[in-house]
């Protein structure tokens, strides 16, 4: 059952005081104004064994994420298509307020946010990942790790999973006498767009992107919308507060324009254009 | 989602028989389930869902309670024969979360403020499902919430939008949920004018996007007339009566 609750991250009166102060002057306490992330770094292949990782940091917050690809059945109604799954996890050494144990509805919707944003663009084109119609079909795994939380998990942990995805070389498998055998060949992963989302807080009557962990703790709401090439294609409104329509069709606006840099800074990095 | 078929004929019906901006045919009623502190019972298209509330009343566990606010909980929760095949009873991902949005739905129209170290608890039961459950979950709870005395700030009603054929449609069905290219699931305070639900998964561009929010307000707006209507039912007894009465 779901239930409301309090922040686990007190922020004072006083700072908040400062905090409001500053949003009516047009800034916010780190400095940033109200459309501007936090540096944005992203190292590819940090872990060997995986097909693909990424490690992103966003200001404080640090995701890590890997892909495993294995074979296996298709999901049921999508016998024609290779399967992706998308889970993460917020570690016990993210922050003093997590504990180990089973993912609590935050981390849950967090998983299924960001694997709805890859989904739905459909990023990989999970056509081409059939070995045997109906039976026998690529599955690829992106797990994410975040190692230490400053807010705004949904857009690290997102770009986290893209990176990686693209960076990911694929085991290029075979069916000899009903078995899957994996040749020792590499393909690369069938990429058809970047999906790339921008997460923005309303504090008061002003709307931010990337909130930091502090941010978080006094917002009213949060929207965390995902652009691909061609326009959005997912959409998750969470926390308590609401939204104006106009609020909304702004924050849309200016996630297509943020998106379009860091989805800019993601091909460059990768050497993938579309 | 690669559509195989088409869903909206040559003279703009949808499988249903519906035309692109019409909602489909919902009844709710008030007060159905007679323990619960507010209830109500909504038929939204196929749809089937049962929606009570209990409290304000005591917490428990007791450290869930909050010195200055209500605790609001909830469900939701699909049964086993709801749907196609049949489903898990335990508590799947897709449930979290979507008790979780809901809650955030609700929460905007609610002065828990009023009520102390309460909680409120919010059970919705898909009896039968067809697309759009999230939305009428949401309803019903509302008019729960408001049966059940809660002080409120506006009622909140929701309904979907999305794309279908490349056209942007009103509260989509199952069908058109599964087969077509967009859904957008939206919670409107029509009076305080306030969104406190969206969701989307599927492709728009930027003025379909557009498009699609104002279709699916739109369609939280007649949702709402529905929500009103059935709670002078219950309240007022029958609704032409009523308007005489006023106009007298």
């Amino acid at each position: 059952m779901s239930a409301s609750k309090r922040s686990t991250i007190i922020v004072e009166h006083l700072r908040k005081q400062q905090m409001w102060d500053a949003l009516a002057r047009g800034k916010r306490l780190d400095g940033r104004d109200f459309n501007e992330q936090r540096p944005l770094e992203i190292e590819l292949d940090v872990i060997k064994k995986a097909n693909g990782s990424a490690r992103v940091k966003l200001g404080d917050s640090e995701v890590v994420a890997g892909v495993k690809v294995e074979t296996g059945e298709p999901f049921e109604g999508l016998e024609n298509k290779g399967a992706l799954i998308v889970s993460a996890e917020v570690l016990p050494t993210a922050s003093p307020h997590v504990e180990p144990g089973p993912p609590d509805e935050d981390v849950v919707e967090l998983a299924r946010v960001v694997d709805r944003g890859v989904r739905e663009s459909e990023m990989i084109d999970l056509d081409q990942l059939v070995l045997v119609p109906g039976k026998t079909v690529y599955i690829i795994f992106v797990d994410c790790s975040v190692v230490n939380a400053d807010g705004n998990l949904f857009d690290a942990t997102s770009y986290a999973v893209v990176a990686s995805l693209l960076s990911a070389k694929l085991p290029v498998f075979e069916m000899q006498d009903d078995k899957v055998v994996d040749t020792g060949n590499m393909q690369p992963m069938p990429i058809t767009t970047v999906p790339v989302s921008i997460t923005a807080a309303r504090i008061g009557d002003y709307v931010l992107i990337d909130p930091n962990s502090e941010e978080e703790a006094c917002m009213d709401a949060r929207i965390t919308i995902t652009t691909a090439d061609e326009g959005f294609c997912a959409i998750q409104k969470g926390f308590t507060g609401s939204f104006t329509v106009d609020q909304i069709k702004k924050a849309a606006e200016t996630a297509r324009i943020k998106g379009e840099a860091v989805r800019a800074r993601l091909k460059e990095l990768t050497g993938k254009n579309g | 989602m690669t559509q195989t078929r088409n869903l909206i004929d040559e003279n703009g019906k949808r499988t249903d028989g519906r035309t692109v901006d019409e909602l489909r045919t919902i009844k709710i009623t008030v007060g159905r389930v007679k323990n619960a502190d507010g209830s109500a019972f909504i038929e939204f298209g196929k749809n089937k869902i049962v929606a009570a509330v209990y409290g304000p009343r005591e917490v428990h566990p007791k450290h869930m309670a909050q010195p200055d606010r209500c605790v609001l909980r909830c469900r939701y929760h699909m049964s086993p024969f709801s749907t196609d095949t049949r489903k898990n009873p335990a508590p799947s991902r897709r449930e979290v979360e979507i008790s979780k949005v809901m809650r955030e739905a609700l929460e905007p129209a609610l002065m828990l403020e009023d009520y102390p170290r309460a909680a409120i608890d919010v059970f919705v039961e898909v009896l039968q499902s067809d697309g759009g459950s999230r939305c009428a979950g949401i309803t019903a709870a509302a008019v729960a919430l408001a049966d059940a005395g809660i002080n409120m700030r506006d009622l909140v009603a929701a309904c979907a939008a999305g794309k279908v054929d490349d056209k942007i449609v009103l509260d989509i069905n199952d069908t058109e949920d599964k087969e077509g290219g967009a859904d957008m699931p939206v919670a409107y305070m029509p009076r305080l004018e306030q969104v406190t639900l969206l969701q989307l998964d599927g492709k728009l561009t930027p003025d379909q996007f557009n498009e699609c929010i104002d279709k699916a307000i739109g369609g939280c707006k007649m949702v709402y007339e529905i929500q009103k209507q059935a709670l002078m039912q219950k309240y007022f007894g029958n609704e032409t009566e009523l308007k005489e009465e006023i106009q007298q």
